[in-house]
């Protein structure tokens, strides 16, 4: 088995959610406190990903991503990155696609914070960033790991973006996943059922340390 | 009708003046609020009333958390609400200390990191370590707050509120979740508290023994107005102007009919005291629900105003 695409399936997937939890902090916090019109539009907007079939995106962003399109030239232009059949696309493509895993979770969590921790630090004389980064991120830990957990699963599982977006080229665009699919048209059943085997694994292995630690740090937050 | 209290006093005496209109959304519906009262001297003025009538919210408003529709608020002569000319100070600018109902330690620092927490930047942490000693906490300082009881906890919320050295108090039933002598301890500790730092207060409370413990002025609010402002010997005992209502706050502990009357055993300030009560009122007076309950000298006049 060669490990490439199992190697390139978790780093994908590392940069993915990191990136990813930097870009939906402040969009969780705008969604659970904001008060602004047009709310259910960018809800909506971020969902798309649940319900939208993978190729749908795929399809838009490759079109997009594409030197013929102004946006993927602009950015060819500008930063000189190719982002269809390429690594750095295959980033952007999955944090899009990622985007209400990692939002949703995030926003729960704040919103279900008790009001008064927000007051309370208001009138202990911190403004919003503060209170932001020293109550409130603190103590919705759970939700933010498992935030982080589903956007990590959720890249491994890719398969329909990436494949539109990033084709199957070695070391570059193909997954795990893409993988899979190749050695199985290939009627090459051991190299698929290796490839799956370790996906399964590790995939159970994050979730069950994921509940193990949430079901420890929400004992703790039970009141004595 | 709400009571127009400024009159009595030159501007620049009165520590507190408020003069708040804003939409209340209670469970009970819509209901306009409107207050106005002038604090003449810095002390303690409890904040009565059944629940709904908008206490926490004025308090809210007072603190600079709820933004009302219209109206003002001005401190020792600052203006810290003015809706005409824009002034809103945040929270943040007006030194008050605020005790929540619920005191919304941070669970996820100790007893004296939620001191240190209210610290202002680069000022030194004496005064936490100083009220953790007065409060009695020094022993739990490394303690979390789910690891220490609710009177603890209570002690917390008061220490933390104080550390800015805040002019004025805002408390949200503070001692309610407390047992009687949890409470009066409490109340004892505050009333120390104050003497050392002379800050002044606003509490909210149900409990008529702790309003004359703690405050000299009463207001007492109903449906988002103020009906009545004064000393507790004005509103509690003033038999030429009989407070003619009372609000009783309780726990239905047993309702038994008879054919012309409810027999209601119930749980008011501390003690168990029958009731005799009008009939129609049985489907509010379920055994464990709790009533308020607005009384007068004659006992037909006996209407429950909400739980």
């Amino acid at each position: 088995m060669n490990p490439q695409p199992l190697l390139l399936t978790f780093k994908l997937a590392s940069i993915t959610s990191v990136l990813l939890l930097v870009i939906a902090l402040p969009i969780a916090y705008w969604l659970a406190f904001g008060k602004f019109k047009g709310r259910g539009v960018v809800e909506a907007l971020i969902g798309m990903p649940l319900v939208l079939p993978p190729s749908v995106i795929g399809f838009y962003l490759l079109l997009a991503f594409s030197p013929s399109h102004w946006f993927g030239a602009w950015i060819e232009d500008v930063l000189g990155l190719r982002l269809v059949f390429s690594f750095p696309g295959l980033v952007i493509a999955s944090i899009l696609y990622s985007l209400p895993f990692m939002v949703y979770p995030i926003r729960a969590g704040l919103q279900s914070l008790p009001t008064s921790l927000r007051e309370a630090s208001y009138t202990l004389g911190k403004g919003e960033r503060e209170t932001f980064f020293k109550v409130l991120l603190p103590n919705c830990k759970p939700a933010i790991l498992t935030a982080f957990v589903l956007t990590f699963a959720h890249t491994v599982g890719e398969f329909g973006v990436v494949l539109m977006i990033g084709g199957n080229i070695p070391g570059v665009t193909k997954v795990a996943s893409v993988a899979i699919y190749n050695e199985v048209e290939a009627l090459n059943y051991t190299a698929a059922n290796q490839y799956a085997m370790v996906l399964f694994a590790v995939t159970f292995v994050i979730l069950l340390l994921v509940y193990s630690v949430n079901n420890r740090l929400l004992r703790v937050r039970q009141p004595a | 009708m709400y009571i127009l209290l400024t009159t009595a006093y030159s501007v620049s005496d009165n520590l507190l003046e408020v003069q708040i209109r804003h939409t209340l959304h209670t469970a009970h519906g819509i209901l306009p609020m409107e207050v106005t009262f002038a604090l003449p001297k810095a002390g303690i003025m409890a904040l009565t009333g059944p629940s709904g009538a908008g206490k926490t919210t004025l308090l809210k408003q007072i603190a600079g958390l709820i933004m009302p529709e219209s109206g003002s608020i001005t401190f020792n002569g600052e203006p810290w609400l003015n809706t005409p000319s824009n002034v809103h100070l945040p929270a943040q600018a007006r030194n008050i200390g605020f005790v929540f109902q619920d005191y919304a330690l941070f669970p996820h620092l100790t007893v004296l990191g939620n001191l240190l927490f209210a610290l202002p930047r680069g000022s030194k942490p004496d005064i936490a370590h100083e009220l953790l000693e007065i409060t009695g906490l020094t022993g739990l300082a490394q303690r979390k707050p789910h690891e220490i009881s609710g009177g603890q906890q209570q002690r917390v919320a008061l220490a933390r509120a104080l550390v800015r050295q805040p002019d004025l108090l805002l408390m949200d039933e503070p001692f309610a979740a407390l047992d009687p002598d949890m409470r009066y301890q409490l109340q004892d500790l505050l009333l120390r508290l104050r003497r050392q730092h002379s800050f002044s207060a606003i509490v909210v409370t149900h409990n008529v023994g702790e309003i004359f413990r703690l405050s000299d002025h009463v207001a007492v609010m109903d449906s988002g107005k103020l009906l009545r402002f004064g000393t507790p010997s004005e509103i509690y005992l003033n038999e030429k102007e009989p407070a003619g209502e009372m609000l009783i706050y309780g726990e239905v502990l047993t309702c038994e009919r008879s054919d012309d009357q409810l027999t209601v055993n119930a749980w008011i300030e501390n003690r168990v005291r029958e009731l005799k009560l009008p009939l129609h009122l049985e489907p509010q007076l379920a055994p464990g629900s709790a009533f308020t309950m607005r009384y007068s000298a004659n006992p037909a006049q006996i209407r429950i105003v909400g739980g």
